[in-house]
């Protein structure tokens, strides 16, 4: 009788198992399996464990710059070395940072009186220019290694008028001057090339498109904010708002958007084509809003605020992502983005310069690919289940000072009240009325007069 | 001096002589790389697409979202292709028994001793019998025909890898084998009446569900734990995801009790009267409980009453089974029927019917169907996919009675405890041959086996997700229309109604449509 053909599930150990302890572990996958029935729970769970990590990990401080004697009110970061910063008080100082040592390398006397602008040049990028309160214009020099004192100018100007804020044009040596008035300056010359005499009011901040290079937006005390071409005579135009904006930062990439920080606690996203409304209000601060950098990357900003915090907001929205607050810094009076998009630095009026990470719970350093997988993992199923209520809690809470929690309660009750008034007046409205956005409401009147 | 005329090389051939100079003949491409690439079946397309084909870029609002979705839709495309070629990979290679010769005897008298003659000798000692004789001068017992000691019933469980075996007699004999090397890990005898044995989420960790209370104890013997909540069980099962053990007791109580804290998480009374089958739904975490009146319940933590209740048997409910992928339910009653649900529609897909008392019956991987009558164990082919022929591919007579039947995972093994003892039988093609190493690892290594308790621990799925329907867990919930209310102000005045304004779909959407006069 022919035997049948048997045959049993044999499985040869040594291809399931490592040969030495210096192997890695064999993993055989099968290919063919249905989908794990209990998957969606189990990404459920993870994903609800990669939120609770993020906030067990956010440990944005990574230290403090110590050494000026007054608030910092202006950081400049140079633009082509990561390492270097720029700061300069209230008292005349400018200091030279090496930020991955934290440690001062130079300390300069810039002037007598508040350093009132600083900018470094892109082209060469060793030398920087800054004004003061003492109506002068000074050109140092930046090499990268500081050995020789620099407490002298290599070149120093006096002004006519107290200027405000200096702003190099971007891709080349020239630089403009705000204060009464706006002047076009080129390296080395004493006087300006080209003025633009803009009314009675003084302009407190002027900053220079990086891509149109004849492009510069400039705020003055008349709470408006206005365009210049240095193509033209003629100023191009301009948007009046509410309150004054104190600083406004230039989109890296697109060369018309720029954000606007403003007295009225928010920052304005303005597309400089179209005036007549805000693209996007960016709301948060409890107080008036003193400084803010994009960052390299175009998708984010940073904000600092009188009320004693950052605040880091996506392009796109309307609240902030991320707020850094410390129990001893004092009101931010500037803020700055790093190059490489990584760190967050704060000079705030306590005489201290905070530097932080920019995404709190990120891992520095070197990765191992296992590592690297596994956070790039745990970050999308972040993004994934972050609209899910749960997962959504615990991503967006923030632990938040009292005074800023109580200041954001007060402010959403007025707001809520005048949205509740304004629906009600609307109620009884003529038909037709026009309905005003939140992003037109700050806005008084856009344009010149004709 | 003459010189000598070079040939113009026109750009062509200067790059076709510095690349493949005439010393070295580049093969033709078509000689090395085929033309075709590998066909893919359209099953295994569907086996891997998690839901994206349902996805229909066309009915997104703006133009933006349409031009995302689409991108997204395609990359998943790609991925579901990468992994059905994939499959290419697997090691397949299932077990049969393949008859040569028509006229041949049917499989159904194969003898195990047979079977492990045409195998190879690491499988046919996968064959073995574990007569358990009186065991020690103090405790013994007769059956009533005097001619055997008894050391009970035997009760097993086999870890989820198909490695380890626990054997629990109900003369209070435990003991721990790794079954393929027959390595003992540790043989005692609790001093109690054993009702049923589990292990925990590893192969260091059992719980004993004893005459009075239920004991966990270490893979070495040495007890762990007392859990007097949970006492006069008689059945256990573990839900391995979810770190529950659930123990059906006499007095009709159901307990969960989450080994990883410790914690009691739900137990109450279910007014069904004693439980006489129990077993899980792998693929939800599902309690499946069969009672005297033949009914069977489907049993979630969250909810003290039953899910659902399936009127099955025309008599009490002996066994009840439920495939790996939750889709089938087999269920054996003492009206001496065997029949298979589909348990998505709770309706009755086939119905067996046998001669002589039926108790036990299980699942295997491939979805093999084992069930005792009496003495004897029958195994039946896929029902499913096979033909419904009614005569079993096996049949093996036990020197007991048949108490418990269980498939041993990723082999082709059948374990049966008995009155007598234990043994394991050979049934080819019931094991699936694939293994997937992060899920189950049979040779796990101490190393290995530490992290996974490490990760299954943090993956752990809460008790309050234990559902029927598990995939509705990430579906967006559709906003219910809301009703339309009269507004009223505080004299109880109504408001004005305010006209709704057709839109003419000439004109350009914008927001500020609402507020145009209707003309």
């Amino acid at each position: 009788m022919p035997k049948p053909q048997i045959r049993v599930l044999s499985r040869n150990p040594d291809d399931y198992q490592r040969e030495t302890k210096n192997d890695i572990f064999k993993v055989n996958r099968n290919f063919k399996t249905n989908p794990d029935p209990l998957s969606h729970a189990t990404e459920y769970v993870r994903a609800l464990n990669a939120a609770k990590l993020d906030r067990v990990f956010a440990k944005p401080f990574l230290g403090s710059l110590d050494g000026h004697n007054e608030g910092v009110h202006l950081l400049r970061k140079h633009p082509s070395r990561l390492a270097m910063i720029l700061s300069a008080a209230r008292d005349g100082q400018t200091k030279i940072w090496h930020l991955p040592s934290k440690k001062c390398l130079t300390t300069i006397q810039a002037h007598n009186g508040p350093v009132n602008g600083l900018s470094i040049d892109e082209v060469d990028g060793d030398m920087f220019v800054t004004v003061g309160q003492d109506s002068q214009l000074k050109h140092w020099q930046l090499p990268e290694v500081i050995e020789t004192s620099l407490s002298e100018p290599i070149h120093s100007i006096p002004l006519s008028s107290v200027p405000h804020s200096i702003s190099h044009v971007s891709k080349s040596t020239d630089f403009v001057i705000s204060g009464d008035g706006i002047s076009v300056w080129k390296l080395y010359r004493d006087s300006p090339i080209r003025t633009y005499e803009l009314g009675h009011n003084t302009t407190h901040f002027v900053k220079c498109n990086p891509i149109e290079t004849s492009i510069m937006a400039g705020c003055s005390s008349d709470r408006s904010i206005f365009l210049l071409d240095t193509r033209q005579k003629t100023p191009l135009t301009r948007v009046v708002l509410k309150l004054r904006t104190n600083t406004i930062s230039w989109h890296p990439m697109e060369s018309f958007t720029f954000v606007a920080a403003n007295e009225d606690y928010n920052l304005y996203t303005f597309d400089m084509r179209k005036l007549e409304s805000a693209k996007i209000v960016h709301q948060g601060h409890t107080a008036a809003v003193m400084d803010v950098d994009y960052s390299p990357t175009g998708r984010e900003f940073v904000s600092g605020s009188y009320d004693r915090s950052l605040r880091i907001f996506n392009v796109d929205g309307w609240r902030s992502r991320e707020i850094y607050h410390a129990p001893r810094m004092q009101q931010v009076l500037s803020v700055l983005y790093s190059m490489d998009s990584k760190y967050v630095l704060s000079g705030s009026d306590e005489m201290n310069i905070r530097l932080w990470k920019a995404h709190a719970s990120e891992k520095l350093g070197p990765l191992r690919p296992r590592e690297k997988a596994a956070l790039n993992y745990a970050n999308k199923l972040r993004q994934k289940y972050q609209q899910h209520p749960e997962v959504g809690r615990i991503l967006k809470h923030r632990q938040v000072p009292k005074s800023i929690y109580s200041a954001a309660k007060e402010h959403q009750i007025i707001k809520e009240s005048q949205q509740r008034k304004e629906t009600n007046r609307r109620r009884y409205a003529p038909e037709g009325t026009p309905f005003v956005s939140e992003r037109a409401k700050p806005i008084v009147e856009h344009g010149f007069e004709k | 001096m003459k010189f000598k005329k070079t040939k113009k090389i026109s750009k062509k051939n200067k790059v076709e002589n510095v690349l493949h100079p005439k010393k070295f003949k580049v093969p033709k491409s078509n000689d090395v790389v085929d033309k075709e690439p590998i066909k893919i079946e359209p099953e295994s397309l569907e086996r891997h697409d998690t839901g994206i084909s349902k996805l229909n870029p066309a009915n997104a609002k703006t133009k933006l979202a349409k031009t995302k979705l689409e991108k997204e839709k395609a990359k998943f495309e790609e991925g579901i292709k990468t992994a059905a070629r994939a499959e290419i990979l697997n090691a397949d290679g299932a077990g049969f028994i393949k008859l040569e010769e028509e006229d041949d005897l049917p499989t159904t008298f194969l003898k195990q001793h047979e079977i492990c003659e045409a195998v190879d000798i690491a499988s046919a000692s996968k064959h073995f019998e574990l007569t358990l004789p009186r065991y020690g001068p103090y405790r013994f017992d007769y059956t009533p025909n005097g001619r055997h000691l008894l050391y009970g019933p035997y009760r097993f469980d086999y870890t989820p890898n198909g490695r380890h075996l626990l054997l629990g007699g109900k003369r209070g004999h435990v003991a721990a084998i790794d079954w393929p090397t027959k390595k003992l890990h540790n043989e005692t005898n609790v001093l109690e009446g054993v009702r049923d044995v589990q292990w925990l989420h590893t192969e260091t960790m059992y719980a004993v569900a004893q005459k009075r209370w239920t004991h966990i104890y270490d893979w070495q013997g040495t007890e762990l734990h007392c859990i007097k909540h949970l006492h006069d069980v008689k059945r256990l099962e573990f839900l391995p995801r979810h770190f529950l053990l659930v123990a059906a007791t006499n007095t009709s109580f159901l307990h969960w009790l989450d080994t990883s804290m410790g914690k009691l998480v739900n137990s109450f009374r279910s007014s069904e009267g004693p439980f006489n089958a129990m077993t899980q739904n792998p693929a939800n975490g599902i309690i499946l409980t069969g009672n005297g009146k033949g009914t069977v319940s489907l049993w979630s933590p969250n909810v003290k009453e039953p899910l659902v209740q399936m009127l099955t048997h025309k008599g009490i409910v002996k066994g009840l089974s439920v495939d790996t992928t939750g889709k089938y339910l087999v269920s054996t009653g003492m009206d001496a029927r065997l029949r298979l649900w589909d348990l998505r529609m709770y309706k009755q897909m086939q119905e067996f019917k046998f001669n002589s008392n039926i108790g036990e019956v299980t699942f295997s991987q491939r979805r093999s169907i084992a069930v005792s009558t009496g003495n004897v164990v029958r195994v039946f082919e896929d029902p499913i996919i096979g033909k419904p022929t009614g005569s079993p591919t096996l049949m093996y007579t036990c020197r007991g009675l048949v108490t418990n039947l269980q498939f041993c995972p990723y082999e082709d093994v059948l374990g049966v405890g008995h009155e007598q003892g234990f043994v394991s039988l050979l049934v080819p093609g019931s094991g699936d041959p694939n293994v997937d190493a992060l899920f189950h690892n049979p040779y796990e290594s101490k190393q290995q086996r530490r992290e996974r308790e490490v990760r299954v621990l943090l993956e752990k799925i809460p008790p309050e997700m234990i559902t029927l329907d598990i995939i509705g867990l990430n579906r967006v919930k559709k906003d219910e229309p809301k009703e339309e209310v009269e507004e009223k102000d505080l004299l109880g005045r109504t408001f004005p109604k305010k006209k709704k304004q057709q839109r003419d779909p000439n004109q350009p959407w914008s927001a500020l449509d609402r507020f145009r006069k209707v003309e």
